[in-house]
């Protein structure tokens, strides 16, 4: 079963200011991914989206402060449960939904689908759907970063059903020996698909495994928006300092099913109230209302935009055309072979 | 000049590594030790620890950053032990380096190169002796290189590093002591085209790798029996070079196919159905295939060349197809 008890947490090191700007930006993407999933997953039942579509919703306070702690230097490598990575990141919603229904206005020109979308341009490599296969090319991505000279970091965003793989275990005692500088984020939502963390792993808590390989390693509420920028911020502080990986375990909770394909069998609806009174757009809502960072009406200006923000994407892929047939075996090779 | 197939590899990395500084060899045992069959040996003490790395035992993770840095606008050349070990780095190739490409719309590039020691005949029994290149020959991605000379050895490694997909070159494990001619420069021939190493008349032997030089062998015994057998080196087996063979199947009519894969699912049965689609009406007889036995490669050297493609069974194989109503498999 999925522990319910409070996460043990590494306490910020700094408070997290929020002026209002900051709320608004940050507020802003939580609920433009929440609004954005609701969307695909109601093109997903209207037949406009199609193969494997994983939704995010419960997890945007990562997305935010994970991407958002990075600079347009720093290399993405992310999951198969990525819009709301891309979003942050700046990929256009329009090409992100276009990319959902295989247009060729798409992020990757409708070639990947929901879980490969690419944005080389913003240093977002993908959109992996080989639980870990990402973690090797994130290593990959800051050797060359460390051969070159190159100042910046690679963040590898990955589940807790990764930290099962051997490519987990190789890539931290890779990154650690060599010392490069990988962020490697574990979004633990507690389930590797419909296995809990406890049915798959001798230590549940993720943030121990750093040790093993010599990585500094912590463990925050990934509920809690303000906690995780501070965790994050302090984790990219690290790797940019020490030059080293870091290991952030992010603990939080997807609300809907692992894929659209998911009766959910594995979990009580129970379970899953318990973790929605802890939804990461509310809990930082609540604190904007308390602290009067933002005024009501501004707060329900935010949601209509993200709404029409979502709705623009839609019309944009709805626009897209399909990429002809005769272009189907384009981008195999970057030419032609001579004979295949 | 004559030089051994695995100085002409040296030659080759060596060449690479001082050409060009997005270049690095990665790999088990490339360091220190030399490289498992000696290829590298050197090189480390020449370009340092940052251009020729060691790597743990992490056949995924090393291959996986070969093509996180080669996406990242470097040349990485990574060394695999033997083709069996590269099966821990399948899901990264197969998954990962055959598709961003692809999978990115186009957006992404992995310039990478992978070398690798396969085939048998050191008695080094069934986790180290097997020739699984027509598994990787399978993927729509990447591309498959397997040089048979030391020529060969010493110029298609500059070719990869200027293709702009990842290459991978099958060595054959026997071939490293051979010496052969190196030319001081590629020649006429382009990476993906297969070679005529002796030109016949009577039937055409296709072969690649450690194999070439058996079908020479029975070109040779069947050259003193009047009977000029052509022998093509594929050099390329993905892409397979389609011109090439059917013209020698075209002019010589009669095709013996020799793989050391096992037959079930091959190159060679891959091979054998483009001839028999292309050019069944040229054809005097069926096309033959020599393979190894199918079984995992045994220890002792009695069964080890058994299960093996040898000459003899290269001859008797041709004999076959000369017969006026051929079809035989040996």
């Amino acid at each position: 079963m999925a522990t319910l008890d409070a996460p043990a947490v590494s306490p910020p090191q700094a408070a997290v200011a929020i002026d209002p700007p900051t709320a608004r930006a940050w507020l802003g993407q939580m609920l433009l991914i929440r609004r954005f999933e609701e969307k695909a997953a109601e093109l997903y039942s209207a037949g406009k989206i199609r193969g494997f579509l994983h939704l995010s919703i419960g997890e945007e306070a990562v997305s935010v402060a994970a991407i958002g702690a990075l600079t347009e230097r720093d290399n993405v490598v992310s999951t198969y449960r990525e819009h709301g990575h891309a979003l942050v990141r700046g990929v256009p919603p329009g090409a992100v939904m276009a990319e959902l229904f295989g247009k060729a206005n798409g992020s990757s020109r409708g070639r990947g689908g929901s879980m490969h979308i690419f944005d080389a341009g913003r240093r977002f490599y993908g959109g992996n759907a080989i639980v870990a296969g990402g973690l090797p090319l994130a290593v990959g991505l800051a050797l060359a970063d460390r051969l070159r000279q190159r100042d910046a970091i690679t963040a590898c965003l990955f589940g807790d059903g990764a930290v099962a793989e051997g490519e987990f275990h190789e890539s931290l005692n890779l990154a650690s020996l060599w010392r490069l500088p990988v962020l490697f984020l574990c979004e633990n939502n507690y389930y590797a698909m419909g296995t809990a963390l406890g049915r798959h792993q001798a230590e549940t808590d993720i943030s121990l495994k750093g040790a093993a390989y010599r990585i500094p390693s912590a463990a925050v509420d990934g509920m809690d928006l303000l906690a995780t920028t501070a965790a994050v911020r302090q984790a990219v502080d690290q790797v940019r300092s020490d030059g080293g990986p870091v290991l952030l375990e992010c603990r939080t909770y997807r609300f809907r099913a692992h894929s659209m394909y998911d009766p959910e069998l594995y979990r009580s609806k129970e379970e899953i109230d318990q973790w929605k009174l802890r939804d990461p757009i509310t809990l930082f809502r609540a604190r904007i209302e308390r602290d009067g960072i933002l005024t009501g009406a501004e707060l329900e200006a935010l949601d209509r935009e993200a709404r029409e923000a979502t709705d623009r994407a839609v019309a944009f892929a709805e626009a897209g055309e399909w990429e002809p047939v005769a272009d189907l075996l384009k981008d195999v090779y970057a030419r032609e072979p001579p004979c295949a | 000049m004559r030089m051994t197939y695995r100085e002409a590899m040296r030659t080759a990395l060596r060449e690479a590594l001082a050409a060009d500084p997005r270049v690095f060899l990665m790999g088990e045992d490339v360091g220190r030790y030399g490289g498992a069959y000696a290829v590298s040996k050197g090189l480390l003490e020449q370009f340092g620890p940052d251009r020729v790395r060691d790597t743990p035992l992490s056949e995924s993770a090393f291959v996986g950053a070969g093509i996180g840095a080669a996406v990242a606008g470097m040349r990485p050349i990574v060394e695999v032990m033997t083709v069996n070990f590269s099966l821990l780095a399948l899901d990264q190739v197969v998954n990962t380096a055959a598709t961003l490409r692809h999978m990115s719309g186009g957006q992404l590039s992995v310039p990478l190169v992978v070398r690798m020691a396969t085939g048998a005949g050191r008695q080094v029994a069934a986790q180290h002796s097997h020739s699984l290149e027509g598994w990787y020959a399978h993927i729509p991605g990447i591309k498959v290189v397997a040089p048979a000379t030391a020529h060969d050895a010493r110029w298609m490694l500059p070719a990869a590093l200027r293709e702009p997909d990842p290459v991978f070159i099958f060595e054959h494990a026997m071939l490293y002591p051979e010496e052969g001619e190196v030319g001081d420069a590629p020649g006429p021939l382009p990476l993906f085209r297969a070679a005529i190493r002796r030109p016949g008349r009577d039937l055409t032997l296709i072969a690649h790798g450690g194999s070439v030089g058996k079908a020479l062998a029975a070109a040779e015994r069947l050259a003193r029996e009047g009977i000029e057998a052509e022998v093509v080196d594929l050099r390329s087996l993905r892409p397979l070079d389609d011109a090439t063979i059917l013209e020698s199947v075209r002019r010589c009519h009669r095709a013996v196919v020799i793989d050391e894969a096992w037959r079930t699912g091959s190159l060679a049965a891959e091979i054998s159905s483009r001839i028999g689609e292309a050019a069944f009406f040229d054809l005097d007889a069926p096309v033959a295939r020599v393979c190894s036995a199918e079984v995992p490669i045994p220890y002792p050297k009695h069964l080890e060349d058994a299960a093996l493609p040898q000459p003899d069974g290269i001859y008797a194989a041709a004999r076959g197809v000369l017969k006026p109503t051929a079809g035989v498999t040996v």
